[in-house]
This record gives C-alpha cells, structure tokens and sequence, in this order.
C-alpha cells in the first residue's frame, strides 16, 4: 500500500521533526536535570547548572530517606495507595456488574448520579470532607480521646476510593455491557450463583478494563497531595507531602541536594511503572478519555 | 434511592416479555427472585460511600455558603447570600477570578493548539520514532504535580535555576528573571509549567482520535492538490470535531484544577496575590483565615463558573457531526 506521505520528500519535514525533537528536549531536560543534581555535592550547586557531578554522592539519597524520613513517608504512600485500590475494586466491581446487567427500579437515578460524579472534582469538596471527620472524631471522643478518623491512613485510602468511585463505574460499566450475554447464560445453565457467575465468569474476562481502572487510579492516589495534605495532619505523611516540606525546609536550609534526591525517590517508581505499561496507559486513556 | 431497589416483577422485561428470562440478551440473570437481594448487595456499598463523600461534601459546600462560620466553633449564623455580595467587593477574590480567566483562556489556547499541530505532525507525516517522542511527551502526565512544582521551582530558581543559570552562560545576563518573584511574570511561569504537564496527553489523545481517520480522505484531498496545511483545516480538524469538544469541556474543568495544586505547592499564591486562583483562594479563606463559610461562597462560585464555561463552551464549538 502505498500512502501520499511515503511518495517523496515533503518541503518542511526536516523543520518539523527538528520542533518535536526540541519540544521532546523541553519535556527531557528539566527531569533529567534533577536526576543528575540529585547526585551533586553542596558545593557543586553554585555556578553552572550543567556541569556534572564529579562523582556519585550518594549521601543525599541517605539522607532524604533518613533525616527527611522520606523512607517512612515512602511506607505509609505505599499502604495508602494499596488500600485505597482494594477498596474503590471491592464497591465498584459489584456495584459496575449491577448497572450493566440488571434492571431494577431507580436504575436511572442511579446513573446519572454518578454521571454527575464525574464532574465533580475532590479539591472543591476537600474542605466540607475534611470538616465532617473533625465532627466524627469530636463525637467520638470519649472513645477515641486522640481521635480516629483524621490522621488515619486507612480513611485517606477510603476517601480516595470513595472519590474516584464514579470514573471507575463508568469505565467498568462500558466494559462489562461490551461482553456477551451467552457466557452468563452458559453459566446459569450449569446452575451458577449469580455471585460466581460475576467473580468467576464475568470479573476474569474484565481484566482489561480492570487494569486500565487500576493503573489510573493507582496514579491519583500515589501522586495527590491536596486530600494527603488535609486529612494526614499529623506525623504520618505520604510521600507527595513529604516532598512538599522537603521543599519548604530547602527553602531556609539551602541543601538542595536532598531535596533532588527527594524528587528522584518519588519520579523513579511511577516512571517505572509507566515504562511497563505505557501502552496499555495510553490505550485506556484513549477508551476512557475522561480523567484529566 | 435505597427503598427503590426492589426486584423487577418476574416476566417484566419490556424487550423479550415471551421469552424466558435466560434467553434476555445481556442479562442471563435477569427477573430471578432474589435478584433484588443481590442488586442492593452489590450497589449498595459503593452508593453508601459516594453518597457520604462526594453527595454530601457537595451539597455542603452549598448549604454552608449561606452561613458565617468560623470553623471549630458552634456557631454558625445563617447570612443568606451576605458571603457573595462580600465577594463582589472582595479586590483579591476578583484578582484570583482574573488569574484563574487568564490561565484558562491562555493555558487552553497554546495547550490545544500545540497538542493538535503535534498529533497531526506524528500521525500525518509518521516521523520516525514517533512512538519515543510520544513516550517522552507523556511522561509530564504521569508525574504528581508536586514533583513538577518542584522541578520548575528548581529551574525557575533566581541563583542556581536552570533558567538563570543558562542565561547566564550564554552571556545573556540582562535577560535574567526572578521568574516566580515577580508579580507581572509569575502567572506567565506558572502557565508554563501548566503547559508543560497537559501538552502529552492531549496530543496522544488527538493522535488516537486522528489515527482512525480512514488513509484515503488523505489520498483523495492530495490528488486534488491540497498541501499539507489545507488538509489539516478541510479534513483533519472537521473529522475530529467532536473529540476536541469533549476535551475541551474536559481541559477547562481539569485546568481549574490544575492551577490550583501547582499554584498550592509552587507559589502559595504569591508574591502578594499575584498568582492566586479561585480554588487556592477558597483554601486560603477556610483553612488560613477559618473562614469556612465565606470560603464555600467562593466555592460555589467556581462549581458555578466551571459549569458555565463548560456549558457556553459546549455550545459555541457545536457543529453538525460529520461521518466518515
């Protein structure tokens, strides 16, 4: 097959493959920047920003995990993220198979309800979330004198579920109305619960749009920092805020190279992970096209 | 909504009523008794917890808009609509309102017109090693905002940035900012760092939409003899219309958003307000000066202009939708 693309020459392809290549060098240069700082010596900070350092300081990593206790914020990100993905999997599953597959009374409520979720965005409802745990924990006081609900790693991760409920239904939902209904028919026939039929015939044949709801989501919870920063008032940090107080203490200390190494410790996991499933990325967000 | 998830009357499927239930296309379990036990176990868990923190929140940021409060304490003393005629006369809400404008419309404008010349480039003329330069344009997505507030404090900064520093070896002292300290430039370096994380995604998204445009529209457009840029305006852009639409209304919303984490964890909104924006400012009002009431009046506003925007949008861009 030949294209008109392939059948010569154009005027002006160099010039445009020399823009994305510099566009491309824009994106490279400042994250590249940080990882090569990140191994820089204080005294190497002063004077040119390109030169590279003369060895591999390694201090600043210990550092950033030990005194700015990035190793624990590290910890406690890692748990809040897993539980938030069990949790917002364990509803929306469910909750996604009912929508596309039965009919009961209020079904379109329910719908457009959700819907609605979609458009409203975590940072404008934090304040009003943030004030009726202060309320829980003030009624519960006599039980918990130290207070429960904030502070709890456990109620970010089950605000992050509950937040990104609608986006996950929808997706699901898309998904499971794709697959034909014959596979569940074969299964009623052999005298399935309609509980198996979902967790054993329908769940496996939704891994993909499973994934794609666990990758986007795994990257909303890793990489917030405005619900982390107002329900983790206390000790117990995540890492996002973690590095937003190495930012502020760098500020007055003038030790930059923690705070690079800070960076680094909290780029290096998620590039990894998206250079294992970029493709798989970009086609979900291409079929979803919702999350921003 | 809880009492309503009862079970359908056996045989009430509307589509196949002389069928049995099994053979109802897409729904092998419809019309069993104790479906309804079933349907409200499974709804019911994800319903409770979005009803509790996102229904809830919602409508109390409405209802407390309505109130004086100052936070911790009982009192809440009903104003009626007192918090948004003080908003009118309030010079940093309506400096915060003119931020928020400016980034959207400039924001918008460069985001999409760059991701649209960039899909089209890729996918048009298939320059070779597409697939790492979408890689590499990407990544900026992936990233949390602080990390990207961090490298751009990093680059923007005034001694040992990377900006600065480079001016400097260049021999282009004069050209030196203090790009975040400057009132007239800050909202300038915070757009950029706007443009910076939103450009990849967009252009892989319109690279998706532009990939399924069928290769002879191309072919018949170029026997005609329209180059390259005629192409784009009479085919590519009318064919993905619809697609731009969408994330248009989906940008504006996102870029509200946007603006405020970055604002949040690079500037705090200064120097002296400069860079302040809705959302940061209602922050500011409920958590810094405990203003909760007059913090959920800004709120609303911006539920109030995201949604109007969106609408106004949506319907200046509509166009017949064009098959091919």
């Amino acid at each position: 097959m030949t294209t008109i693309n392939k059948s010569g020459p154009r005027p002006g392809r160099g010039l445009t493959h020399l823009l994305v290549g510099a566009i491309t060098l824009l994106i490279v240069i400042p994250v590249g920047w940080v990882l090569v700082a990140s191994l820089k010596r204080k005294s190497e900070f002063f004077g040119s920003p390109w030169t590279l350092p003369e060895g591999l300081h390694l201090q600043n990593y210990v550092d950033a995990f030990g005194g700015a206790q990035m190793g624990r914020y590290f910890a406690t990100s890692v748990l809040v993220t897993l539980l938030g993905l069990v949790f917002v999997l364990a509803v929306s599953v469910p909750a996604a198979y009912v929508v596309a597959r039965y009919e009961f009374r209020g079904k379109g409520i329910v719908e457009v309800a959700l819907l609605a979720g979609l458009f409203v965005n975590v940072n404008y409802i934090v304040v009003p979330i943030f004030l009726m745990l202060v309320d829980w924990d003030r009624a519960l006081v006599d039980v918990f004198p130290d207070g429960f609900f904030l502070d709890n790693p456990a109620m970010l991760s089950l605000v992050y579920a509950a937040t990104s409920i609608p986006f996950t239904i929808y997706l699901l939902t898309a998904y499971f109305r794709s697959i034909p209904g014959d596979f569940e028919e074969a299964a009623l026939l052999d005298g399935a619960s309609r509980f198996r039929i979902m967790t054993r015939v329908m769940l496996p044949m939704a891994r993909p749009a499973v994934t794609t709801v666990i990758l986007f989501n795994f990257l909303a919870y890793w990489n917030d920092f405005i619900i982390a920063l107002t329900l983790l008032p206390g000790e117990g940090k995540t890492l996002q805020v973690g590095l937003l107080n190495l930012m502020a203490a760098q500020k007055a200390a003038a030790d930059p190279g923690r705070l690079y190494a800070g960076m680094v410790i909290v780029i290096v996991p998620v590039l990894l992970l998206y250079a294992l499933i970029q493709r798989r990325l970009i086609q979900g967000m291409a079929a979803g096209g919702v999350k921003g | 909504m809880t009492t309503t998830l009862t079970p359908p009357p056996r045989g009430a499927s509307k589509r196949a009523p002389s069928r049995p239930p099994v053979s109802a296309r897409g729904s092998a379990a419809r019309g069993r008794p104790g479906d309804g036990r079933f349907v409200a176990a499974c709804l019911l868990p994800a319903l409770a917890l979005f009803a509790l923190f996102m229904i809830w929140p919602t409508v109390s940021v409405f209802r407390m808009s309505l109130y004086s409060w100052s936070g911790f304490s009982a009192q809440m003393r009903f104003v009626g609509l007192d918090n948004f005629t003080k908003l009118v006369d309030d010079e940093q809400f309506l400096r915060a309102f003119q931020n928020t404008v400016a980034l959207l419309v400039v924001v918008t404008v460069v985001t999409m017109g760059m991701g649209l010349f960039l899909a089209a480039v890729m996918t048009r003329q298939k320059l070779r090693g597409h697939t790492l330069y979408r890689f590499v344009l990407y990544i900026p997505n992936v990233l949390s905002v602080v990390v990207i507030a961090a490298i751009f404090s990093a680059v923007y900064d005034q001694e040992n940035g990377l900006l600065n520093g480079t001016l400097r070896l260049l021999s282009l002292d004069g050209l030196q900012q203090v790009w975040l300290g400057d009132q007239k430039l800050v909202l300038y370096s915070v757009a950029i760092a706007m443009l910076w994380q939103s450009l990849g995604y967009y252009m892989v998204i319109y690279m998706s939409s532009m990939a399924s445009i069928p290769e002879e529209l191309y072919e018949a457009s170029a026997l005609d003899g329209a180059s390259a840029g005629r192409q784009f305006f009479a085919v590519t852009l009318p064919l993905i219309w619809q697609n731009l639409r969408t994330t248009l209304t989906f940008f504006i919303l996102s870029a509200v958003n946007l603006s405020f984490v970055l604002v949040r964890a690079m500037t705090g909104g200064g120097p002296d307000g400069a860079s302040e924006v809705l959302l940061s400012y209602m922050y500011k009002q409920a958590y810094t000066n405990s203003a909760y009431g007059y913090g959920m009046a800004i709120g609303v506003v911006i539920f109030a202009f995201s949604f109007l925007v969106s609408l106004l949008v949506s319907r200046a861009t509509r166009r017949e939708p064009l098959q091919f």
